[in-house]
């Protein structure tokens, strides 16, 4: 097989003292709206806004993640294809990735969300630096009372 | 007789009774292992197979990755 690593990048069940911390693929927000290269920012600004998001992620049919859409890119010309609006490439993490690892990376790159994705590309969820800030804040509150 | 893998197969093959040996050192089979994983350090495989695997069902060797 792959090995360990594989599988952990796949989002798979793991055991062992690493699991009792929540990782990047358990703060994902799994609910993030996505949308395809050839939709209209105006119906996926819409779509997003309906749901309380101003971001939606770039997904092919098997959501291989192509792009990123945060609330700069959402308030683009509304005609514009979002192959032509989003952010291509966006860095993508795996599950497994620490979330100090995480908030480590998205503060020295402000970044304010970042794609969780499968070692294949596939969209996990979309993971937000106040969610990843908040949980290292309650662990680090909970390591100072033990 | 030994072969490679994919996860799907892994999947499969432990649904089906294979057993999973992590060969990997112990720190890092405790921080984290595959569901129902043992461990069997690589250095001590030889010494110890016999002893912990049963010869009746498939065997899934693993480590950190494919390198």
């Amino acid at each position: 097989m792959d090995g360990k690593v594989d599988w952990m990048a796949a989002g798979l069940p793991t055991e062992g003292t690493n699991t009792q911390h929540p990782r990047a693929g358990d703060l994902a927000r799994r609910d993030v709206p996505t949308c395809g290269l050839n939709e209209r920012v105006a119906e996926v600004r819409t779509r997003a806004k309906e749901k309380g998001w101003d971001a939606a992620v770039v997904v092919n049919e098997e959501r291989v993640v192509f792009g990123l859409l945060r609330s700069n890119e959402l308030e683009s010309d509304a005609h514009v294809l979002i192959e032509h609006a989003m952010r291509p490439g966006p860095s993508t993490f795996r599950p497994y990735v620490s979330l100090h690892e995480m908030l480590h990376f998205m503060v020295d790159h402000k970044l304010e969300s970042s794609p969780i994705t499968t070692s294949d590309g596939r969209l996990v969820g979309l993971l937000l630096q106040k969610d990843v800030a908040e949980a290292v804040r309650k662990e680090l509150e909970e390591a100072k009372k033990k | 007789m030994t072969r490679e893998i994919r996860r799907d197969e892994v999947r499969k093959l432990v649904d089906a009774g294979a057993q999973l040996v992590e060969v990997l050192p112990s720190p890092e089979y405790e921080e984290e292992h595959l569901p129902g994983a043992i461990h069997v350090p690589l250095r001590r495989i030889e010494a110890q197979a016999n002893d912990v695997l049963d010869h009746d069902r498939a065997v899934i060797v693993y480590c950190w990755d494919t390198a």
